[in-house]
């Protein structure tokens, strides 16, 4: 029961304030639909010419697969080194590893522009500027924060006597590690790797810096087409992305409320 | 076995502090190196003209985006906080889905339905309302809007974490106690609710200082914020220096605040996905 009175103006105004942020999600679908070479909502009648472009022009495509390697293979990076150290900082539980979980929301913290200037000047020492490894290690290092948080989280509600229970059962530690904790904190790993993968796949300023002259991802791109010629094919590539989004979104959803399950019957 | 989890630690560490924390540790030096040895660059904070109009936009639209969201979410997080079960699954979701659209789709969006041939000036000009195109976007205007909508999440988030903690019946109680409505929310609820303002003020001015995509696309370039003030440095004036000392300015400020923050409230539960 509630007894806190519910003020109409407020929740009116609640709404309003949710349909403002929900707005520029739903405009540019139609403005994809349009007939003209412009941005603008479509008026007579709607044309697929601009999601046809997407699908077909090699720059387009060129940029969605460099973006789709580089945040796979970035996210696989990050969900590894993410994980272990997850686990060890949870098993070791002393104060050094505690501040090395804290270490590692650092890229979560510093302004993106300030880590840009700082990698993209040590891979012209490197030469890296411009390659797909450049980038790959740039985006799984700012990934990492989001594998160790979900990680972490997931193990909080892990009961440490497992760990021990299958030591004294005869496993080595790696076996335990493989058999008892990491699948005990799957739904915490794939969170960590939806979440690393969204951060390569939308990641522009990292690569505005080092993409050189040779790389240019879907969001590099996107952003080239906004400062150039404001393309309605933008608007294509747009509703693209914010599907993908949607979907991935519902999955963490369906992810969580499975863990949350999952932990509210352990309890 | 403790050696293994110690093992277990090394491959993020080695990127963390190889790939990260050495490369800030470039900047910081070569603020100070180039183009000559010396604090010459952090000087500059005081006698460059176009610097401090930097730092002054970044202050100002920081500040302004700080206030009209956490009004804003504030009433948002209130609402949750009071609605049903459903009700405020919902609300959540559509706090979230937009969360974790890209901030440059976002902006692109916004310039589709603010610039002068955009959606809104069309529509208000095919109603009648308006007969020259409203000035929405290449200006602060546009830049606080796409700041905001950037925000309001992270700010609703803060709020509603703290508002959940707080037992609504202690509002009933003020009210058998003789209080009004009003009375009640302003001595009884948003009193309790200060640690969230707090966390959800600083977080969202932290953020704000740091903003580069969205401030370029809907500023039209009139409206020079730091970061994008830091990009043109380097990229078409090649003043590493200047660059990378406003760089080193930044970062002290934005880890300077999280600290004091951090005094305050646990931050990972602010950034925690989870």
């Amino acid at each position: 029961m509630h007894t806190l009175k519910r003020s109409g103006a407020t929740l009116a105004l609640a709404w309003m304030v949710l349909s403002f942020l929900l707005l520029p999600a739903f405009v540019v679908f139609p403005v994809s639909l349009t007939t003209t070479r412009y941005l603008s909502l479509p008026r007579d009648g709607v044309s697929f010419q601009h999601w046809r472009t997407l699908f077909t022009d090699p720059a387009w495509m060129s940029g969605i697969w460099e973006s789709l390697v580089i945040a796979t293979v970035s996210t696989a990076i990050a969900v590894a080194a993410g994980t272990l150290c997850a686990i060890g900082c949870w098993r070791l539980g002393t104060r050094v590893a505690e501040q090395v979980r804290a270490a590692m929301i650092l890229p979560l913290m510093v302004p993106t522009i300030v880590y840009a200037l700082g990698i993209y000047r040590l891979y012209v020492e490197l030469d890296l500027v411009g390659t797909m490894l450049g980038v790959i290690l740039a985006h799984a290092v700012t990934g990492l924060p989001y594998v160790v948080l979900t990680v972490t989280a997931s193990l909080s509600n892990l009961d440490p006597a497992l760990e021990k229970a299958a030591r004294s059962l005869g496993a080595n530690v790696p076996q335990t590690l493989a058999r008892v904790i990491v699948p005990n904190v799957l739904p915490g790993v794939l969170s960590g790797a939806i979440f690393a993968f969204i951060h390569s796949w939308d990641e522009l300023v990292i690569v505005i810096f080092i993409g050189g002259r040779a790389l240019f991802t879907l969001p590099r791109l996107m952003w080239d087409g906004i400062n150039e010629n404001l393309d309605p094919a933008i608007a294509a590539v747009a509703s693209a992305l914010i599907l993908f989004t949607l979907v991935v979104l519902l999955v963490e959803l369906g992810l969580r409320a499975r863990r949350e399950r999952r932990d509210g019957g352990a309890a | 076995m403790r050696g293994f989890y110690w093992l277990a630690l090394l491959p993020a560490l080695l990127l963390l502090l190889g790939l990260y924390v050495a490369p800030l540790f470039g900047v910081l030096l070569i603020s100070v190196t180039e183009p000559r040895p010396g604090l010459g660059n952090y000087e500059l904070l005081l006698t460059s003209a176009s610097v401090q109009r930097a730092l002054w936009t970044t202050a100002r639209i920081s500040l302004m985006t700080t206030v009209v969201t956490l009004l804003l979410g504030y009433v948002v997080a209130y609402a949750m906080r009071t609605a049903s079960g459903t009700a405020q699954r919902w609300m959540m979701f559509w706090v979230l889905f937009p969360f974790w659209i890209s901030v440059l789709v976002r902006s692109f969006a916004w310039i589709t339905l603010l610039r002068g041939e955009g959606v809104i000036n069309t529509a208000l000009r095919g109603i009648g309302l308006i007969e020259e195109p409203l000035p929405l976007v290449r200006n602060e205007l546009g830049v606080v809007i796409g700041m905001v909508h950037a925000m309001l999440p992270y700010a609703i988030l803060t709020l509603y974490a703290n508002m959940r903690g707080i037992d609504l019946r202690l509002m009933a109680a003020a009210r058998g106690l003789g209080a009004g409505r009003t009375a009640a929310f302003l001595r009884v609820f948003l009193p309790l609710t200060r640690p969230g303002i707090l966390g959800a003020t600083v977080l969202v001015f932290i953020l704000s200082l740091g903003f580069y995509v969205t401030p370029a696309i809907l500023g039209g370039g009139k409206t020079l914020m730091i970061a994008e003030y830091v990009a043109l440095q380097i990229n078409e004036t090649l003043r590493w220096g200047l660059g990378t000392m406003l760089a080193t300015t930044l970062m002290i400020a934005v880890l300077g605040l999280m600290w004091t923050l951090s005094r305050v409230l646990d931050v990972k539960k602010l950034f925690g996905p989870g």
